[in-house]
């Protein structure tokens, strides 16, 4: 009988819940509604600036006025920083590292979380364990051994040094073998009986059902990789093979007055993660929500 | 069987033995999980594994990265002890944790409570809180270090509008690590929002239904049915919170760089400058295991609170 209710409430709620509007715009929830309008705004408020430091003109910045918006639209402000440093080179570095790592980190990950949720070995708990195990570890804390490493194996300042140690992730491999628990053994069963190889079977029957995660997982990635810092700072250490946060750190350290050039940059290394996040809100809220990690 | 043979080409020829077709025939059953777990076995192992121990080895050394390790057993930490600048760097970053933490998941959850209920521009509020989550933490520090600059960010200019005086903030020992802070809530707030509003939209309707019918005021329903149905998501966001403040590198390293003085440096950022910029590969790696084993602490915490929540 509850559970009756509860299954019903629930579409019914999740329903009306697109359709909220200004109708509920009443008594208390005008001053809730206003707060969390202030609160958007200022949390809006840093990207705007950025924006409005990038573009306006560059006496405006030390003028000791106070002006919120810019007198004029510079656009010349961003080819005259793109210029100042190979930022080409830099978006190449980074656009080449994320799409790789991205391919190779969805690819394996899939591939043994999908193995830890549909067969049984020996060894299996432990192993998943000793993944598990590693899921908080960051590798700024394990990074010196990790670069001793990776310059052993000759690929200090390579796309190899930057993205093969943070190829495997824990937290991948939980969530698909989450995901893909739920996934009905008949399935798997029935394309055996068909004469389907164990690969084909993964790849025909398993990945097809499994875009949810995919997207997630290649959402996440393709964030991680674009964003890292730490990381190829310590693996790229010649400015031919710099990634773009490398590149604005650089631009900080030289031309440390030129709040101008840097704030366009910064906006222009931060578009490619705004117009994923638009086309994809719906999965980094989803990959976090149900995961708990950025 | 001929399928099977014509998918894994690879992987057979690679297996040894006389008539591989019907080795691999009769051993595929067994050795296909292995085959697929192999690629994430082999990066876990060399690039994760062997590290975690590899940073210990190290630890007992002395070495410059020039010449062999000199074995000094427990040397690096005894130096440690003595290390004002280590113990400087620990205490900053529990005063980064603390300063973070509870204010991110506190106004994670108003934040999270307010968008539960149905207001107009829902989707687009919720984004433009979640936005900052997704921005590469250097461009917020250089923004972030726009803002707070002395004498012509946007803050200062902003508080002597209101009739206060400008604050020193990234030049001053004192207001940096709040400078730090204050940034860090702008990236977390969305994050805790996002986890909080998920765990909230899980609540069932009726319990709030029936408080109202007793009449319970909107604090009590808060107090009584909300925040201990939301144990568990806070517990959550305190382990996972604490984990992300005691890892800090990237924002503090492009916004003071530690400084001024060793006023903001923390313990990540410690490790990269004794490993990186001073050469001491043992003395960085021993403070490595220290911090590796605090997060470890949480980790277990984590995880077991993981499962808990999984057999519910």
């Amino acid at each position: 009988m509850s559970e009756e209710r509860i299954s019903v409430a629930e579409p019914a709620q999740a329903g009306s819940k697109p359709r909220a509007s200004w109708h509920n715009l009443k008594g208390k929830n005008v001053l809730i509604w206003l707060l969390l309008v202030a609160g958007a705004c200022v949390m809006l408020f840093p990207l705007y600036w950025m924006f409005a430091t990038a573009i306006r003109p560059r006496q405006e910045l030390f003028g000791g006025e106070f002006r919120l918006f810019p007198s004029e639209l510079v656009w010349s402000n961003f080819s005259e920083a793109w210029g100042k440093l190979p930022f080409a080179l830099f978006y190449l570095n980074s656009i080449l590292i994320a799409v790789i790592a991205v391919v190779a980190t969805v690819f394996i990950n899939l591939l043994a979380g999908y193995t830890f949720a549909k067969y049984d070995f020996p060894g299996r708990n432990v192993l998943f364990l000793l993944l598990i195990s590693t899921l908080m570890i960051p590798i700024q804390v394990i990074m010196v051994p990790e670069f001793l490493i990776v310059s052993a194996l000759g690929w200090v300042n390579t796309y190899a040094g930057v993205i093969a140690p943070r190829a495997a992730e824990a937290f991948g491999i939980f969530m698909v073998r989450q995901f893909m628990v739920s996934i009905p053994d008949e399935l798997i069963e029935a394309a055996r009986l068909d004469g389907a190889g164990e690969f084909k079977i993964f790849w025909r029957v398993i990945l097809p059902l499994s875009w949810p995660v995919v997207a997630v997982l290649t959402i996440f990635t393709f964030m991680w990789r674009w964003n890292d810092f730490a990381w190829p700072l310590v693996v790229l250490q010649d400015q031919a093979a710099y990634t773009v946060p490398l590149g604005l750190n650089l631009m900080k350290g030289q031309f440390f007055t030129d709040w101008t050039g840097i704030m366009s940059m910064s906006l222009v290394s931060i578009l490619p993660m705004l117009v994923v996040f638009i086309f994809f809100q719906r999965y980094f809220i989803q990959g976090i929500a149900s995961t708990g990690i950025k | 069987m001929s399928v099977k043979q014509s998918t894994e080409p690879a992987t057979r020829d690679r297996r040894p033995g006389g008539n591989r077709g019907s080795w691999w025939g009769r051993n595929q059953k067994r050795l296909v999980p292995y085959l697929f777990i192999a690629p994430n076995m082999i990066v876990f192992t060399v690039f994760v594994f062997v590290p975690i121990l590899f940073a210990f080895y190290i630890s007992f050394n002395e070495w410059s990265l020039i010449g062999t390790p000199q074995f000094i057993g427990l040397g690096n930490y005894v130096e440690m002890l003595g290390d004002g600048q280590f113990w400087r760097a620990f205490y900053n970053t529990l005063v980064y944790t603390v300063g973070t933490v509870p204010g991110s998941i506190a106004l994670g959850l108003l934040v999270a409570v307010g968008l539960n209920r149905k207001l107009p521009g829902l989707a687009l509020l919720r984004s433009l809180f979640f936005v900052p989550v997704i921005i590469s933490l250097v461009a917020v520090a250089l923004i972030a270090s726009w803002m707070f600059n002395d004498n012509y960010g946007v803050i200062n200019a902003a508080l002597e509008a209101l009739g206060f005086e400008g604050v020193p903030w990234l030049s001053s020992p004192v207001w940096a690590m709040p400078s730090l802070i204050i940034t860090t809530l702008w990236i977390r707030i969305g994050f805790c929002m996002v986890i909080y509003l998920a765990a909230l939209q899980s609540i069932p309707v009726e319990l709030y239904q029936a408080a109202q019918v007793d009449g319970a005021t909107a604090w009590r329903q808060f107090r009584h049915i909300t925040w201990p149905l939301l144990g568990p998501t806070t517990f959550l966001l305190l382990i996972l919170n604490v984990i992300y403040s005691l890892h800090v590198f990237d924002l503090i390293y492009v916004m003071t760089g530690g400084g001024p003085g060793s006023s903001t440096s923390v313990l990540v950022q410690y490790i990269y400058q004794m490993a990186f910029q001073e050469s001491q590969m043992g003395y960085a790696s021993a403070v490595g295991v220290v911090l590796y084993l605090m997060l470890l602490v949480f980790t277990v915490f984590q995880w077991r609170m993981t499962r808990q929540g999984e057999n519910v």
